[in-house]
C-alpha cells in the first residue's frame, strides 16, 4: 500500500508541474514557429533537458512535502507552544506568564526562525539558477555561493525578525516602511551594478521551499501567541523574507567593495 | 566517460550540499532543542533522497534546456529588430505562466470564501465565482504588463531604480485605503507569482536580451524582470480590492 500511494503522490506532483511549464511551452511554440520562423535547433536536447526540468522538479516536490514539510510544521508549532516554552511548569504558571510573555520565551522559535529562513533559502532552485546566472555574467566578480548566503541571510533575519514582530505585535508596515527606507538609502551607495540583481533575489526567495516552510511557522505562531491573526501573520513573514534579502545583498556588494576591493572594473 | 561520470558526480554532490542545511537545522532542534527523538525517520530519510536527486536533474534541465531556450529567444528577438513582437511575448509570456499557476488558484478561491464570507461579496455561488475568475485575470494581466514594461525598460536601458521606487510608493499609499480582506492576498500574490520554472526562463530572457542589444550592459539592464513581477500584482490585486469592496 506504501507504494502505491508514493505512486499516486509522484503522478500528482508530476501532473503540477506539467502545468506549470505547458503555457511556457505554448508561449514559446507560438513565438519560434509564429513570429521568428524558425526551428528550433538541437529541439532534441531541448526536450529531453525541458523533460529533466519537469521530472527533476517533481520528485523534489514529492520529497519535501512528504517528508521534509511535515516535519518543519509540526517543528514550528511545538517551538511556538508555550507549554514547551514554559518547560515542565503547570498551566497555572502559564496563564500568570502570558501576561508578561516576552521575545526571551521565545528565543528557541526566533532562532528557529533564521535558521530554517536561512536554510530553505539554500536550497531554493531558483536562486540556485539566478546565482548561476549571475555568475556567468559578471565573470565570476558575483560568486554563486556569497550571493546565495547573502541572500539566505537576509531571508533569516527577516524571518527573525517576523516572528519578533508577531510576539510583540508591532503593526507590519511600521518594519516595511523601515525596510523599505534602508533600502532606497542603500540604493543611492551601493555600487550599480547589484542593484538590479539585489531587487530581483527579492522576487526569487518566495518560491517552492521557503513559503510553506514560513506559512506553517507563521499559523503556528498565530494559533499560539495571544492576540495575532493567521491571516495577517502568515502572509507578513513572507513580506518579510522577500524585503530582507534585497537589503543584504546590496549590503553584501557594498561591503566587498569597501574591503574587498572585488573585481568591479570586469563588470564596468 | 569518466571525465563525465566526474563531473555528474562534482554536481550530485553540489545539490546534497544545497539541501544539507535544511537537514541540519531540522535535527539540531529535533534532537537538542526538542529532545525526543526523530518521528518517521525512515520517511524523512527517504524524503532527504528524493530532494537531493530532483533537485540534481533539474539543475541538469535547467542548464541543458531552460537557460539554452530563453537566451535564443531573446538574441533572436532582437535580431529581428521589432520591438513590437517582443513586447508582446513578454506580456503573453508573464499572463499565461501566472492564469495556469496552481497556487494561483488556490488562493483566489480562498480569498473569494473570505470576500463573501465577511459580506463584501454576494454569497451566491456565481458571485463568489465572478470574484475569483477576477482576481485571477487581474494578476495574470498585471504580471504580462511587468513583462511588457520590462521587456520595454531593457530596450531602452532605463533605470529599475525608478519603477521599484515608484511600484513600492504606490504600493504603501494603496495599503493605506485597501480593505483589509484584500491586503494579505495582495502580498502573497506577489510571492506566487515567481515560480521556479518561470524565474530561470525569465533571467535568462533579461539576460540574453541586454547581451545583444547595443549598448546594455547584462548585469544592470538584463536583471529586473523577476523585481517587477513580484511588485505588480501586489499593486494591481489592491486596486482590485478597491474596486470591489470600496476603501477599506
Amino acid at each position: 500500500m506504501q507504494e502505491l500511494s508514493y505512486i499516486d503522490i509522484i503522478y500528482d506532483s508530476l501532473r503540477i508541474t506539467v502545468l506549470d511549464i505547458l503555457p511556457i511551452i505554448l508561449v514559446f511554440a507560438f513565438f519560434q514557429w509564429g513570429v521568428i520562423r524558425k526551428g528550433l535547433p538541437h529541439w532534441r536536447k531541448m526536450l529531453a533537458g525541458m523533460g529533466m526540468v519537469v521530472l527533476g522538479l517533481a520528485v523534489f516536490i514529492v520529497g519535501l512535502e512528504e517528508c521534509i514539510f511535515p516535519l518543519g510544521t509540526s517543528m514550528a508549532k511545538q517551538l511556538s507552544d508555550p507549554q514547551f516554552l514554559m518547560g515542565n511548569s503547570s498551566t497555572l504558571d502559564i496563564l500568570s506568564a502570558e501576561k508578561r510573555v516576552g521575545a526571551e520565551f521565545y528565543l528557541e522559535v526566533i532562532s528557529f526562525g533564521f535558521l530554517i529562513g536561512f536554510a530553505t533559502t539554500l536550497a531554493e532552485p531558483a536562486l540556485i539558477a539566478v546565482a548561476l546566472k549571475a555568475r556567468e555574467i559578471s565573470t565570476g566578480a558575483i560568486s554563486t555561493w556569497g550571493l546565495r548566503i547573502a541572500v539566505a541571510l537576509g531571508v533569516g533575519v527577516g524571518v527573525a525578525l517576523g516572528v519578533f514582530r508577531i510576539i510583540e505585535g508591532t503593526p507590519l508596515h511600521y518594519y516595511i516602511i523601515t525596510g523599505y527606507v534602508i533600502l532606497m538609502i542603500q540604493t543611492y551607495f551601493a555600487p550599480k551594478f547589484i542593484v538590479p540583481l539585489a531587487y530581483d533575489s527579492g522576487g526569487v526567495t518566495t518560491s517552492t521551499v521557503t513559503v510553506p516552510v514560513l506559512v506553517a511557522l507563521g499559523l503556528g505562531l498565530a494559533s499560539n501567541v495571544p492576540g495575532s491573526s493567521p491571516l495577517l501573520d502568515g502572509f507578513g513573514l513572507i513580506a518579510f523574507a522577500s524585503l530582507f534579502p534585497m537589503i543584504s545583498v546590496l549590503a553584501y556588494a557594498m561591503i566587498q567593495e569597501r574591503f574587498l576591493r572585488a573585481p568591479n572594473s570586469a563588470i564596468k | 566517460m569518466v571525465k563525465t561520470f566526474r563531473l555528474l558526480l562534482f554536481k550530485f554532490l553540489q545539490s546534497f550540499s544545497d539541501v544539507l542545511p535544511i537537514i541540519l537545522v531540522i535535527t539540531f532542534f529535533q534532537l537538542v532543542v526538542i529532545q525526543k527523538p526523530f518521528p518517521h525517520l525512515k520517511e524523512t530519510f527517504f524524503g532527504f533522497i528524493l530532494v537531493v536527486i530532483g533537485l540534481f536533474i533539474f539543475i541538469q534541465g535547467l542548464e541543458q534546456a531552460l537557460f539554452p531556450i530563453g537566451e535564443r529567444l531573446a538574441v533572436e528577438f532582437a535580431a529581428k529588430g521589432n520591438v513590437f513582437w517582443i513586447v508582446l511575448f513578454g506580456f503573453t509570456l508573464g499572463f499565461a505562466t501566472t492564469i495556469a499557476e496552481p497556487a494561483l488558484t488556490v488562493i483566489s478561491q480562498k480569498a473569494g470564501h473570505i470576500a463573501a464570507s465577511a459580506g463584501a461579496i454576494d454569497q451566491s455561488e456565481s458571485s463568489v465565482a465572478t470574484y475569483v475568475w477576477g482576481l485571477r485575470l487581474i494578476t495574470a494581466f498585471s504580471v504580462g504588463l511587468a513583462g511588457a514594461i520590462g521587456v520595454i525598460r531593457i530596450i531602452k536601458g532605463w533605470p529599475l531604480v525608478i519603477f521599484i521606487l515608484a511600484g513600492y510608493s504606490l504600493i504603501v499609499t494603496a495599503t493605506l485605503f485597501a480593505p483589509k480582506e484584500i491586503i494579505g492576498i495582495a502580498y502573497d500574490a506577489g510571492g506566487i507569482t515567481t515560480s521556479t520554472i518561470t524565474v530561470p526562463l525569465i533571467t535568462a530572457l533579461g539576460i540574453g536580451l541586454a547581451s545583444s542589444i547595443r549598448g546594455r550592459n547584462p548585469i544592470i539592464d538584463g536583471f529586473g524582470l523577476i523585481a517587477l513581477a513580484s511588485l505588480m500584482p501586489i499593486l494591481f490585486v489592491m486596486l482590485y480590492g478597491i474596486f470591489v469592496f470600496g476603501v477599506g
